[in-house]
């Protein structure tokens, strides 16, 4: 089977075409050693069928991003049967510059010229014929979108010759040292030797990283600037040629794009705008009160619940729905409506929930041991459903995004907030992921690959985690109305927005920390190009969510799964093996193991001077890695196991947790302050730990290899460091002078070792550095 | 007369004479049709100030005024 590479720039419909090519046999992998897509397809025609590769969009073959490199390597060292570069009409000229590096390889190669049609609907005209003779391969115009040309394009692609031999468009001017450059290269037997030895001239530092090339380098003349003359000799030709390809129609139009950008990317409005704009994203994935039918703020309660409306009764606490058109009902509406993001999760676990009651009844009913039904019910069912029940609002979540970066909006608000995130080392496109992390670490991480920047990059998988999730915002709530409860004192919300905010400066100190030490490096440039904006392709969407899921998915059956079951079985097994039911979680392996670490967290006030009831939080920290809703759900279990609160549990189980502070200060006798300390200090420390196992596995799928080791040791330290601080600070007031002196030492060590005039690593060893500051 | 293209105002336009800097920022800069003999045109400024659009070469640019600096344009 033959195998055609389809190179080109960023935004000129190369996923549209490679989407019509291929269809639905496409699949996406990354290439080995970094995370940028490999996709591949299969084209199918009556005569033959083609292996399509997609290599990443990219401006030139420099060496400096990982998407040229792939590209570059691909190309020279795989060999395919020819390259399909495609080309934007609309852009024709800095389009063509990338194909007068292609021309240089020697490999078959065909040209896809795109959106002809955009050009002449401006009144613009491009001769293709014209085209095809000057640049000496065949030109096919298309149009990806509507699937125009694609026939033609692929017939006379497999209809190249076997071989071709590069040339290059440069001038008269650079013959001599090309042709010396050449020669080195051809008595080396490489292939490709035009476009090694052009890049050799350029200083490339690939081509200088070869062993022998000091020789070429000594007889090539010294007083030509190549790296000018050589872009400006590609683009001067493109130029010259083009003035006879290409005819305006000499009206000056002002485009869509222009009348767009003037009020999105406006002087007072564009930040405003867009702040409006993220709201409305997080309010249709996330609202449980879309249209604002119940009141602006909680439970005004304007419309009626269907308990109220009769078609549903509660006892208990448990809601038992009259039919079930009311359960799917309730789905989208109860006493308010939901946004698409909760419509979709309700559905899921409407869905879900059934499955699993219908195993656990053919259990029961099959006589099978009360072990064997929790096992399967609630350790793998439950444990595989409360992951997959994130995927909903992760995929409209994703949806969302994807339409901004698509449309080109995203590059906007790069372009917009550049300004304030160079001041942390980073650019504006690092905002993004950030902000998404408010609502789910996982498709935040999976968006950083708009990142050019590795070090920019990693920084920011880092502390995506810090911008506090939807899952955990049940434990600020729980564990602040818990304290407001308890001790009568503070407000709730206060403590909530609080935390919030403790999440994003602890994640700005972060970067700034590790900007300043194991990943320095210069602010990454920002040299980027504007996209013209346009509608988003509804295909293209879908296949690139389906992508997210099928991804989501098959991670939820393997880790995770694994990972539930351990902990389900830790929690449910005694030491001699006995089955326990939730109630006697106290005598598991779990509790034991929680009273075992529970000294670990006694400088951060919830370890042994809680008493003998404290090793309930050990263990909620420890549930909390599989999810964040564990967390609460373990609290609301062990307090009534433990006899800290009588009855059959609450929403949001504040009554819970109250009772069982109370339970806590009676046993131990912890003062007030060190107990309000203490607590705060858990949320402190749940918010900023090691996150899920469903974002662990991302961020390991995301950062660059082996940096995965060292991000664990960072969440790690950086919450434990946080949250001892609250603890001690509030517990103790003046140890916040120590805490001051500590982190000021800190900062000067860094400062003066970054000036040079201080060697850190005469006082630490390479290792022990790395723990304390990745 | 010669300016930085740091220093210019929006509607501002010129060819660039010279690309400075460093390796990777140049390289950059070249890739994306910033060559000398290329015409541009400032378009905006971010709301905060910087980074700057150009338009060149019939496509939008956005680059910082740091790397802007680098660029030496003839004005028009």
């Amino acid at each position: 089977m033959k195998t055609f590479a389809l190179a080109g720039n960023p935004n000129c419909g190369k996923t549209t075409l490679f989407n019509a090519l291929t269809g639905s046999t496409a699949h996406v992998g990354n290439w080995p050693g970094v995370t940028v897509d490999k996709r591949e397809g299969i084209y199918k025609s009556s005569k033959i069928k083609i292996n399509i590769v997609d290599l990443p969009g990219i401006y030139s073959l420099s060496p400096y991003t990982p998407e040229e490199i792939i590209s570059r390597n691909y190309i020279l060292n795989e060999a395919p049967d020819g390259i399909i570069n495609i080309v934007d009409a609309t852009n024709l000229e800095r389009n063509l510059y990338l194909t007068t590096q292609l021309l240089e390889m020697d490999v078959p190669m065909i040209v896809a010229l795109n959106m002809l049609d955009e050009v002449e609907k401006v009144g613009d005209s491009i001769d293709v014929k014209a085209l095809e003779e000057k640049l000496g391969v065949p030109v096919v115009a298309i149009s990806a979108l509507k699937s125009k040309g694609i026939k033609e394009l692929m017939d006379r692609a497999t209809a190249l010759p076997k071989t071709r031999v590069g040339y290059t468009v440069l001038s008269e001017r650079l013959k001599e040292s090309i042709a010396t450059a050449k020669a080195f290269y051809e008595k080396e037997n490489a292939k490709s030797p035009l476009f090694h030895a052009i890049k050799l001239l350029e200083n490339d530092e690939l081509e200088l990283a070869c062993g022998g090339v000091e020789g070429p380098l000594d007889l090539i003349s010294k007083d030509i600037d190549y790296e000018a003359e050589i872009a400006d000799g590609r683009y001067k030709y493109i130029s010259e040629k083009l003035s006879k390809v290409k005819v305006k129609s000499g009206k000056n139009i002002i485009t869509k794009s222009d009348k767009i950008d003037r009020v999105l990317t406006h002087k007072i409005w564009a930040i405003p705008i867009f702040l409006v704009i993220l709201l409305a994203v997080f309010h249709l994935t996330f609202s449980e009160n879309l249209l604002f039918l119940n009141g602006f703020t909680d439970n005004q309660a304007w419309m009626p619940t269907l308990v109220e409306l009769g078609l549903a009764s509660e006892t208990d606490g448990v809601i038992e729905y009259n039919n079930f058109g009311v359960e799917v009902l309730a789905a989208l509406y109860d006493g308010a409506v939901y946004s698409p993001g909760v419509i979709l999760t309700n559905f899921l676990n409407l869905f879900l929930d059934h499955i699993s009651d219908g195993v656990i009844t053919l259990m029961e009913n099959g006589a099978a041991a009360e072990w064997a039904t929790g096992l399967v019910g609630d350790g793998i069912l439950g444990g595989i459903f409360a992951v997959l029940g994130f995927l909903p609002q992760i995929l409209v979540l994703f949806m969302f995004f994807s339409i901004l970066e698509d449309s080109g909006y995203m590059a906007r608000i790069a372009f917009v907030l550049d300004r304030i995130f160079r001041k942390f080392g980073l650019s504006g496109r690092a905002f993004m992921p950030m902000i998404m992390g408010f609502g789910c670490s996982v498709p935040a991480a999976i968006n950083t690959r708009t990142l050019s920047d590795e070090k920019e990059r990693t920084a920011t998988i880092r502390v995506i985690p810090f911008f506090s999730c939807g899952a955990k915002l049940p434990i600020l709530t729980a564990v602040a109305g818990g304290i407001v409860t308890a001790f009568g004192v503070g407000n709730a919300d206060l403590i909530t927005y609080g935390m919030y905010l403790l999440g994003i400066c602890t994640a700005v100190l972060c970067v700034l920390l590790m900007r300043n030490t194991s990943l320095r490096g210069e602010t990454p440039p920002f040299i980027m190009e504007l996209p013209s904006y346009h509608l988003p392709r509804f295909k293209n969407l879908m296949l690139h969510l389906w992508d997210k899921a099928k991804h989501f998915v098959k991670k939820a059956f393997t880790i995770i799964f694994a990972s539930t079951v351990i902990i389900w079985l830790l929690s449910h097994l005694s030491w001699n093996w006995r089955y326990l039911s939730d109630i006697e979680m106290q005598q598991s392996i779990l509790a034991s193991v929680g009273m075992f670490i529970q000294p670990l967290f006694t400088p951060l006030g919830f370890g042994s001077q809680l008493g003998k009831f404290g090793w309930v939080f050990a263990v909620a920290a420890v549930t909390g890695l599989v999810a964040k809703e564990n967390v609460i759900a373990t609290f609301t279990t062990l307090a009534i196991c433990v006899g800290a609160y009588a009855g059959t549990g609450t929403e949001g189980g504040v009554e819970e947790l109250a009772g069982l502070i109370n339970l806590i200060a009676v046993d131990s006798g912890v003062s007030q302050a060190a107990f309000i300390s203490a607590l705060i200090s858990f949320i402190a420390y749940n918010m900023l730990t090691v996150p899920c196992f469903a974002a662990c596995a991302t961020a390991k799928a995301e950062l660059p290899k082996g940096k995965f080791k060292f991000t664990l040791i960072f969440w790690l330290a950086a919450s434990y460091i946080t949250a001892a601080m609250i603890y001690t600070v509030g517990a103790w007031w003046w140890t916040v002078f120590i805490w001051l002196t500590a982190v000021s030492a800190i900062v000067v060590l860094i400062v003066l070792r970054n000036i040079g005039k201080f060697d850190m690593l005469s006082l630490f060893s390479k290792n022990k550095k790395g723990d304390k500051l990745k | 007369m010669k300016k930085l293209l740091s220093d210019f105002k929006c509607g501002d336009r010129g060819v660039v004479v010279s690309v400075k800097g460093e390796g990777r920022i140049r390289r950059r800069l070249f890739d994306m049709g910033v060559t000398p003999g290329a015409e541009l045109t400032m378009r905006k400024k971010a709301p905060l100030g910087d980074p700057i659009e150009i338009n060149l070469r019939g496509y939008e640019l956005t680059l910082r005024k740091e790397e802007a600096g680098c660029v030496e344009v003839e004005t028009l």
